[in-house]
Order: structure tokens, then C-alpha cells, then sequence
């Protein structure tokens, strides 16, 4: 199996993305739960280089936030005094990974201003800390629910196509109850007889079950239909007659004709499945506040008002565009042609 | 006659089947509606269990799900504990605008990706090719959850067309309900399920024709001189055909999903919200009634797919002769 150059350049940039959400904790100034009540729904901070008097310095500095006086809800920047942005600073703890006992951050600005790269929130949360920690929960649902999908959809699949006969008719049977609903009534459903409520631990684990079980069907079928063909393959029936066990088989000569299936499948799941959490989190079914998911943060956006007044609150959906356009292309790279481009 | 009888019998089978497997599902879940009224004082336990008796929540698998069999074959399809109705005119009263938003969607998106598909492959690698194949791949990126909000705020924020819901409040203007107040709240709801369906139907179509003109019998075509546009509806479309019926049935499934977010997003009255609704209250036969309707719907409209294909692929219609 040849992968291209280009094939090649585009997993990089989707491993960067990922390894960019996964070091959240150094990269976020803030912790997700770090509330300003006094600063909701505020816009952007900006990043000045030149103070009030005209005087240009090297290091960016940010200005504090101060309610209008003549408006409600809109905000000033209050220049008086400036507050630089230093890096490496200290800050919240947080753990690296999961273990790593730490409060080193990337950058941050000193206590009573805030830098809040895209805004705050409803509770005047720092969108862009939330950003980069709900990047971990959707993007992971995703890769973690595909390889779930891809392991159960290459077992039954495999199974099914090699042994043929009745164990081949139940998987198919099973395959078409499944494609019979449209995926996001079944998910939905499927949800709906698991607990509502659950810590975020609880949830996420949840939401990667449900939705690599959910989604087997389709690379179950397409795994089984090369088995097939690869079965019959005139070296697979000779090692056969030369001994070779039913699982040697599959591990020599069967599995090697599916990792391109797999590795095309992977690259149109990982996206479809980030986004049925975003859609599961945004509809109240995923995990639920004050944990952050970019679903859970888009679905802010069901009041009007906030959808109208409030546009770094899109930042979180619009993000989705390029990580989808990363592994539309990744699939149409790994296999040209007719399917790749369409999922 | 053969193929068609085995179509439906097969139909039949997968809905009984789905019901099955909701019914386990169902089986499975941790507690019931009458779970929060237990934290109620006023709400002795033995109204709870009297209750639960009346509703046969307490009777075991095989027992309610052969009434809940019965009563879909009545017309009830069990009752909504929420509502304290049967089932099926609750369901029926919503799924209705689910099928009109979802069948005019299908509709649009096919009569307009059917054209340019045809068109594109026609002039397959010159500019028109090359600008209908970028916008696409560019749609083809976009959630149709995005594209939701972002229709909701491009309506707030110009007024072009009604944000959410499906009619106009009756107090404030005289015409809600009529056919074009209903179809001036379609637009937004409709632009992004099409929007939405678009680009896959259109690569589909596209590879499909391009793939037929590729055959050797339509080099024979033209070394014969036959006109290309000729060849393009007279030879290439037909076999084309064949796969695009099947095509039918998969983006009437993807449309039903894509249906459901929009119609949450923009607060259409169809299924999407009930379902919701009835989740969060754990009114289960309400959620079983959505899904089955949902399959339903999805299975009626391959069984459409296969009539199509019965229709025009004669290989198919002459296998039992054979």
C-alpha cells in the first residue's frame, strides 16, 4: 500500500490539529470553569502594540474590559493601563495528558484584566480555553468511536465474509436493521433509553459506545464484500491445501487486502462521527455543562439572541469546516476514485 | 412480480426487526416516566404502582411488546404517557411536516443536482465542470448543522425570510396557516437540507454518468458519428440510471438525520422535536412511534427505489422469466 505525498501532508496537519487540543491544558489561559460574571458575552480581546501616547512596544499587551456607561451588556476598553502579555506564566493548575501535575501556561496576562482570545461566554467563561478543551472531547469521540466501529465492523465483517453460510446471513441481516433507520433518529433513540444525566468521564465514554456501535454496519458490509473476493484469490486457496489454518489466513493473506478499506473508512467515520457528538451535545444528549464539547458550546446558539449579537460564539462550528475539508481530502487521497470523495 | 413481492416481504421483515430491537433497547434503559414522580410526596407509592400496572410497565418483555404489536395493528402504537393520547395521531400530527420538509427537500435537491450532474459530466474537465466540482467539495464541508444556524441568523438579521417555526402566530397576521405563509417558512429549513444533500447527490450523479460513458459500447457510439448529446441521453443516462435508483434510498436516509437537526435548529414542528421531547421525559412508545415512522418512511422510500428500478432496468424485470 502506497500512500501519497500529499496524503501524507494532510495526516500531519490532522495529527498537529489533534496534538493542538491536546495539550489544551498548557496552550488555554484559563481553567473551562473560570467564570467573570461581570464580563459576560464579551467580544475578543484586542492585542495592541501601540499605547495611548503613540508608543510602539514589543511585547503585546492587552487593555481592560469596562461595561459602557451609556449601553447595556456592550464593553470598552479602558487603556489607562496597559497589561502585557507574558509567556510561561503560571497560572491554574491543570493536569497534562490526564497525570501531569502542572500550572505552566503558554501565555497570560496579569490579574484583574483578562486575555480572551475568541470572547467569553454566557457566564463570561474564556471561549477559546473552552475551545481548545471541548476540541479534546469532540475530536477523540470521534477517533475513538472509529477505531470501536472499524474493530467490530472488521470482525463481523471478516467473519462473515470467510465463513459464508449462516454466520454470513445473520451479520447481513444485522447490518441491514441497522441502515434500515436514518443514523441520527437510531442514535438519538439509542440515547434515549441510556441515563440522561452523567459526570463527563460517565459521558464521554458513553457517547464513543454509542456511536461506534451504532455505525458498524457500513464497514462491516464493505470488508465483507473484499473478503469475498480475496477468499477466492488462487494463493489464498493454496495455503490453504498447504495447511495453513483458518486464522493464519486471515492474518497473512485476508487482512492485508482490507487496510486500505480501513484506512478510507477511518478518514470518512472520524469526521461524520465528531460530528454526530457536536450534533448529540447540542441537542442536550451529549455531555451537559459545565464540561465543554464544541457541541455543548454551539448550543448556545438556540437563543436568537445570542445567535444575532454574539459571533465568536460560531468560532467553535466554524472550525469543524476545516478539520472536515482535512479528512474529506485525507479519504479522496487514500483511495481516488469513484467512492472516496462521497461518504 | 417475483422481485417486488420479495422487496416487500423483506420491508415487512425489517420493520418487524427494527421494532425488535427498540423493544430490547428499550428493555435495557434505566427507569421510567413515573421515575420523577416518585420524588413527589403528594404521590403515594401505591398510585405509582397502579400506575405503572395500568401502563404495563411492569410486565415482562415478551407481554409488552406483543401489545404494543397488537396496538400498532389497531392504529395506536401504544399511548404517550406525556399526553395521555395513543401514539399514532400524536406522531402522525408532527410527521406530516416532517414529510412534507423532507420530500420537497428530496425533490429540489434531485431536480437540481440531476442537471448539473448531467451537464457536468457533458462537459466533463472544462470550466463548468471545474467550477460546479470546487463549489460542491466546498459544500461538501460544511455540518449541516452550521449551515442551519447559519441560515437562522442570516433570517434574523435581514428579515428575508421567517425565522423558525412553520406558520406565522395567528394574532399578528391574517394570513398564517395559508399556503404561502407555509411556503415562505420552508425557504430557510429547505435551502439547508438541499444545501445540505446537494454535493453528495451531485458527485454521485456525476461518477455515475461518467463511469457509463466509459463503456466500450459508447465508443462504438461515436465512432459511429452519433451525436455526443445523443449518445449522453440515449445511450449513457440509462445505464446510469441503474445505480442512481439505488442512490434514491441511501439520500432519502441521510435526509431524514439531516432533516431532524434542521427541524430542532429552526423549530419546525415535525418529528425532530417530539422525538427530543419525548426523550427527555422518557415517554418511550412516543420515541419507539418516531423511529418506527422514521424507518418507515426510509424503507418506503427504497421500496419507491426498487419500483423505479423494476421499471427501468429490464434485467431486473425479466429475471423471473428467465
Amino acid at each position: 500500500m502506497k500512500i501519497s505525498r500529499k496524503a501524507m501532508l494532510l495526516a500531519i496537519a490532522l495529527l498537529g490539529l489533534h496534538l493542538i487540543v491536546l495539550f489544551a491544558g498548557f496552550l488555554a489561559p484559563y481553567d473551562t470553569a473560570r467564570q467573570n460574571r461581570e464580563l459576560p458575552f464579551a467580544p475578543p480581546s484586542h492585542i495592541h502594540f501601540v499605547d495611548a501616547q503613540g508608543k510602539v512596544h514589543f511585547r503585546p499587551f492587552v487593555c481592560m474590559m469596562v461595561d459602557r456607561p451609556d449601553a447595556f451588556g456592550e464593553y470598552l476598553e479602558d487603556c489607562h493601563r496597559s497589561f502585557p502579555v507574558y509567556f510561561l506564566v503560571r497560572g491554574a493548575p491543570y493536569e497534562l495528558f490526564g497525570f501531569l501535575k502542572t500550572d505552566l501556561h503558554l501565555f497570560g496576562v496579569d490579574a484583574p484584566a483578562g486575555i480572551f482570545l475568541m470572547g467569553t461566554d454566557a457566564y463570561g467563561r474564556d471561549v477559546f480555553s473552552r475551545f481548545l478543551y471541548g476540541g479534546q472531547l469532540s475530536l477523540f469521540t470521534g477517533l475513538v468511536a472509529t477505531v470501536l466501529s472499524l474493530a467490530l465492523g472488521m470482525l463481523l465483517g471478516v467473519l462473515a465474509g470467510y465463513y459464508g453460510g449462516w454466520c454470513d446471513a445473520a451479520v447481513m441481516r444485522g447490518a441491514e436493521l441497522f441502515l434500515a433507520l436514518p443514523w441520527l433518529y437510531f442514535l438519538i433513540a439509542v440515547r434515549a433509553f441510556l441515563p440522561l444525566s452523567l459526570g463527563a468521564k460517565d459521558a464521554f465514554l458513553l457517547l464513543i459506545a454509542l456511536i461506534g456501535l451504532v455505525g458498524w454496519a457500513r464497514p462491516a458490509r464493505l470488508i465483507r464484500g473484499v473478503v469475498l473476493g480475496s477468499r477466492e484469490r488462487h494463493y489464498v486457496l493454496a495455503a490453504r491445501l498447504f495447511g495453513g489454518s483458518d486464522l493464519y489466513l486471515m492474518r497473512r493473506h485476508i487482512l492485508p487486502d482490507i487496510y486500505n478499506i480501513l484506512l478510507t473508512q477511518a478518514a470518512l467515520l472520524i469526521p461524520q462521527y465528531v460530528l454526530a457528538e457536536v450534533t448529540l451535545s447540542f441537542l442536550g444528549l451529549g455531555v451537559g455543562e459545565p464540561t465543554p464539547s464544541w457541541g455543548s458550546m454551539l448550543s448556545t446558539l438556540q437563543q436568537y439572541s445570542v445567535l444575532v449579537s454574539y459571533w465568536w460564539m460560531f468560532l467553535p462550528g466554524l472550525v469543524l469546516v476545516p478539520v472536515f475539508c482535512g479528512y474529506v481530502l485525507l479519504a479522496s487521497e487514500l483511495q481516488p476514485g469513484r467512492r472516496a470523495a462521497v461518504a | 412480480m417475483r422481485f417486488l413481492a420479495r422487496r416487500i416481504l423483506h420491508s415487512i421483515f425489517l420493520l418487524l426487526g427494527i421494532s425488535l430491537l427498540s423493544f430490547t433497547f428499550l428493555q435495557l434503559a434505566p427507569g421510567n416516566f413515573f421515575d420523577d414522580m416518585r420524588l413527589n410526596p403528594q404521590i403515594s407509592s401505591d398510585t405509582l404502582a397502579r400506575l405503572q400496572k395500568q401502563y404495563g410497565l411492569s410486565r415482562p418483555f415478551a407481554g409488552r411488546y406483543l401489545s404494543w404489536v397488537e396496538s400498532g395493528a389497531k392504529g395506536d402504537w401504544g399511548i404517550s404517557f406525556a399526553y395521555n393520547v395513543p401514539v399514532a395521531p400524536l406522531i402522525w400530527s408532527r410527521a406530516r411536516n416532517t414529510v412534507l420538509l423532507s420530500a420537497s427537500a428530496m425533490l429540489l435537491s434531485w431536480m437540481i443536482a440531476l442537471p448539473i450532474g448531467i451537464l457536468s459530466a457533458g462537459t466533463r474537465y472544462r470550466w463548468f465542470d471545474h467550477a460546479i466540482s470546487a463549489t460542491t467539495s466546498f459544500l461538501l464541508v460544511i455540518p449541516d448543522l452550521l449551515l442551519a444556524l447559519g441560515f437562522l441568523w442570516l433570517a434574523l438579521r435581514t428579515h428575508w425570510f421567517p425565522a423558525g417555526g412553520m406558520e406565522s402566530v395567528k394574532l399578528s397576521s391574517a394570513d398564517a396557516g395559508s399556503f404561502k405563509d407555509i411556503a415562505l417558512h420552508l425557504i430557510a429549513p429547505l435551502s439547508v437540507l438541499v444545501i445540505g444533500s446537494l454535493p453528495v447527490l451531485f458527485l454521485h450523479i456525476r461518477a455515475a454518468i461518467i463511469e457509463a460513458q466509459q463503456e466500450p459500447y459508447i465508443r462504438s457510439a461515436q465512432s459511429h458519428g452519433i451525436s455526443s448529446m445523443r449518445i449522453l441521453f440515449r445511450h449513457a443516462l440509462p445505464s446510469a440510471a441503474a445505480p442512481l435508483t439505488s442512490l434514491f434510498g441511501f439520500s432519502l436516509a441521510s435526509l431524514l438525520s439531516a432533516s431532524l437537526l434542521v427541524e430542532v435548529v429552526m423549530n419546525w414542528p415535525g418529528l425532530g422535536p417530539l422525538l427530543l421531547e419525548a426523550i427527555l421525559a422518557r415517554d418511550v412508545y412516543v420515541v419507539i412511534g418516531s423511529v418506527m415512522f422514521s424507518a418507515l418512511f426510509l424503507i418506503g422510500g427504497m421500496l419507491v427505489a426498487d419500483f423505479l428500478l423494476f421499471a427501468i432496468d429490464p434485467r431486473i424485470r425479466t429475471q423471473g422469466l428467465a
